[in-house]
């Protein structure tokens, strides 16, 4: 469906009630839209016209709240931000999850951060403020909210108990966490069970809330860039440089060829490293000793070459606004392409032992099963969405820093199970190298760096980072602070969708499910 | 099965020569810049490009704080005149010099290791060190899931209100005498999430901590470092640079 398609669409099934303009630029499409009309309007766009929901933009302005939508499609559909006003002392407003489920934890996070009423939402509370910490009424993203005022928490309650579904005889409530295993992030999973089976589980998320989209309110686009880098450091690349393409495109800035060339390597330099982190995962998890150490040393063996490239084995401190902050050699580029490479053919006869090993297989076919309907209804991201073959990748659907011009595929399976998650992981490695190849092949001489005059206004910023679609909002002011940082990370849709794959499974194949994921706790707790 | 036993054993022995001798492959540590004499107007200019505030200057002299370094490179890259930048990695030094050990920390150690807000990559390098470069087992270094079997508490990340509960719990299940490192700038110094209003501003504020490893993160050297000075085996380094007059002269002594 192209724009004026969607113009038409929209007038005439909603006469009066949406309006569609169209930015002077690019290809978004901001629908303001009335609230009695909003949840059929969003269900239109996603179940109907096959958009995918990129997350919920709640902004508290001078006089009136705004909620948008953001919606995106392949290509030429671009981008429809669905926006609803309404003035401060009005809090409720209608919940869209009937028709788009993948807003569940959108409006979850809303209500307890800016005390926001979603009407028809069927579960609210005890999401990012967990009821057994915090008091009643705390909206810490209001503007009124005071962070340095006492008692806004109180101390753990120990006689907190969770909510529970299994009402059979013998039914029992399993926690695991938050400090759970050998080194693992915080995160509570409460499984419920009669015996074997996971009947329900519920992951009991932001133990590890750092507050950064309150901490970034009112600093300099500098200082929350370090943030942005340095929330989810295992993709740190990818989504230092989502905020950095938020801002250059608020203020208009062209990157350099050579900077956007350098950025394609090195982000997939990290999706590289990242897929190779996940494949020891899986190892670890499967208790396989030999192929656990020979990922491991994989895994190192991408951290020393991401070290020796950029100096930080996790590639912090080289973007910048406008560019790269240093130029890397065309040489060293090589040379890491070609240490990538020694490193992709060792993983490639990881995976062909790994194929031959039915110990390794029995606990991954047919395990943690995730059909695509589910993946569908609960916007998955990324190798998870594309084992289940829903197939998005924001490299193609819209392209940024000019991947329009690299040749590659979107792998993707159709089981949906662990095994298939584990080939798409392996495929994509296999598609990072190739576009590496081509990276350094565009390599010419230019500037790395143009300085970027800040300037007032908001704008969206996304990615495909390695575990899916990053999506970053910012708004400026005119002094070129940050008004409104915004962060919707993959393992936020992620792990909404984790426990479709972990219920009716035995206890023993939860770790192994958890490490077929891919999941950041600390991406989605920002 | 067979073919797995080859196979590990055709790989070779990657095992890092660290503590006995150095190691010297690249990539293995990201470095921290290094304080020294400067003319003031260039000592102001680079304190000015430190977002953490981990650079100061008297009188010429600049300091780098490496408790609040995160690794922004903002002190080397694109400025005029470039702290020296240095690939050390044992960085762990003792918190208030008041360390003892005892005979308990002289055989194998079981470390537990608790994630309080950590971005990931802390957590990530802590795991490096089972892998077959670092091979931590070589050592008496064993990682336990339970509080009642370690000696050694390793904490990562800026300690988020809800974790603070968590650790409280974990370090009063700890048997006696035991020991707790700070790894990595957010849980030495609060890091970039200093300002937030649920994280402390460093671990030291919710639990005794003796042994800090900063770096953002610190590279598996240097945790590795970090856990053999908690246990006595290694020197603590300094977390200034240049180290002041005083742990300079200590240095000597020992």
């Amino acid at each position: 469906m192209n724009r004026t398609e969607l113009k038409e669409q929209i007038e005439r099934r909603w006469p009066g009630n949406a309006r569609c303009h169209f930015a002077a630029t690019g290809l978004t499409c901001e629908v303001s839209c009335d609230r009695a009309a909003l949840p059929e309007l969003c269900g239109r766009l996603f179940l109907a016209w096959e958009f995918s929901f990129a997350g919920l933009m709640v902004e508290e302005g001078a006089s009136e709240w705004e909620l948008r939508y953001c919606f995106y499609g392949d290509g030429e559909a671009g981008w429809v931000h669905v926006l609803v006003n309404a003035p401060l002392d009005q809090t409720i407003f209608p919940s869209i999850v009937k028709f788009v489920h993948a807003a569940d934890w959108h409006e979850r996070e809303a209500e307890d951060l800016f005390g926001l009423t979603f009407e028809g939402h069927p579960r609210l509370g005890d999401f990012v403020l967990h009821d057994d910490t915090w008091q009643e009424n705390v909206e810490p993203m209001r503007r009124h909210f005071d962070p340095k005022s006492a008692m806004h928490h109180r101390k753990s309650d120990a006689d907190w108990r969770p909510r529970r579904i299994v009402e059979e005889p013998g039914a029992f409530v399993m926690p695991i966490g938050p400090k759970y295993s050998g080194v693992t992030e915080s995160a509570l999973f409460l499984l419920e069970t009669v015996g074997e089976d996971v009947i329900r589980s519920v992951p009991r998320l932001f133990y590890k809330w750092r507050a950064i989209e309150k901490l970034a309110e009112g600093k300099t686009v500098d200082q929350v860039f370090l943030l942005a880098e340095r929330f989810a450091a295992t993709t740190a690349f990818a989504h230092g440089l989502a905020f950095c393409q938020a801002v250059e495109s608020i203020c208009g800035a062209n990157v350099p060829t050579r900077a956007q060339v350098l950025r394609v390597f090195l982000a997939e330099l990290e999706r590289l490293r990242q897929h190779a982190g996940a494949l020891q995962e899986i190892c670890e998890s499967t208790a396989l000793v030999v192929a656990n150490s020979q990922a491991g040393i994989l895994e190192e063996d991408l951290l020393r070459i991401s070290g020796e490239l950029t100096s930080h084995r996790y590639l912090f401190g080289l973007l910048a606004l406008g560019g790269l902050l240093c130029d890397l050699s065309n040489d060293a580029c090589r040379k890491a392409l070609e240490q990538s490479q020694q490193a992709l053919k060792h993983l490639n006869e990881l995976e062909q032992r790994l194929r031959l090993s039915s110990s390794f297989l029995d606990r991954l076919e047919e395990v943690g099963f995730v059909a695509l309907r589910d993946a569908n209804v609960f916007g998955l991201l990324g190798p998870v969405a594309r084992a289940s073959g829903l197939i998005r990748d924001l490299r193609r659907a819209q392209p940024y820093l000019g991947y329009e011009n690299f040749d590659f595929d979107v792998p993707s399976e159709q089981e949906g199970d662990g095994y298939a998650r584990l080939r798409v992981l392996l495929a994509e490695a296999r598609q990072s190298v190739r576009i590496m190849e081509q990276a350094v092949a565009a390599l010419h001489s230019g500037y790395i760096h143009e300085p970027v005059k800040l300037r007032e206004g908001a704008a969206l910023g996304w990615v495909e980072a390695p575990r899916g679609g990053a999506f970053h909002w910012v708004r400026l002011t005119d002094d070129g602070r940050i008004a409104r940082y915004r962060i919707v990370p993959p393992s936020f849709a992620n792990w909404h969708g984790f426990h479709l794959s972990v219920e009716k499974f035995a206890f023993q194949d939860f770790p192994i499910i958890l490490s077929t994921f891919d999941l950041s706790v600390a991406e989605n707790d920002r | 099965m067979s073919q797995w036993v080859i196979n590990g054993i055709r790989r070779g022995i990657k095992t890092t020569a660290y503590p006995r001798g150095t190691e010297g492959a690249a990539g293995v540590t990201p470095g921290l810049p290094d304080g020294g004499q400067m003319d003031a107007a260039t000592g102001a200019a680079l304190v000015e490009r430190c977002p953490t505030e981990a650079l100061s200057q008297t009188d010429g002299n600049v300091t780098v704080d490496y408790r609040r370094c995160v690794h922004c490179y903002r002190c080397v890259r694109d400025v005029e005149r470039p702290l020296d930048w240095q690939q050390t990695y044992e960085w762990g030094a003792v918190r208030d010099n008041q360390i003892e050990f005892g005979p308990a920390f002289k055989r194998s150690i079981h470390v537990i290791v608790v994630d309080a807000g950590d971005c990931g990559a802390c957590l990530n390098e802590v795991k490096q060190l089972n892998n077959p470069y670092y091979n931590m087992h070589r050592l008496g270094f064993f990682i336990t899931p339970t509080p009642r079997h370690a000696d050694v508490m390793l904490v990562v990340g800026p300690v988020t209100d809800y974790m603070r509960f968590v650790l409280h719990k974990v370090y009063d299940a700890m048997p006696t005498p035991k020991r707790v490192v700070a790894v990595g700038a957010c849980a030495v110094s609060g890091g970039v999430f200093a300002g937030s209003f649920v994280c402390a501003k460093r671990l030291a504020e919710v639990l005794p901590v003796d042994v800090e490893v900063p770096g953002h993160p610190p590279p598996p050297l240097a945790i590795l470092h970090g856990l053999l000075v908690a246990v006595g085996r290694k020197t603590p380094a300094s977390l200034l640079s240049p180290p002041p007059a005083a742990i300079q002269a200590d240095a000597v002594k020992s």
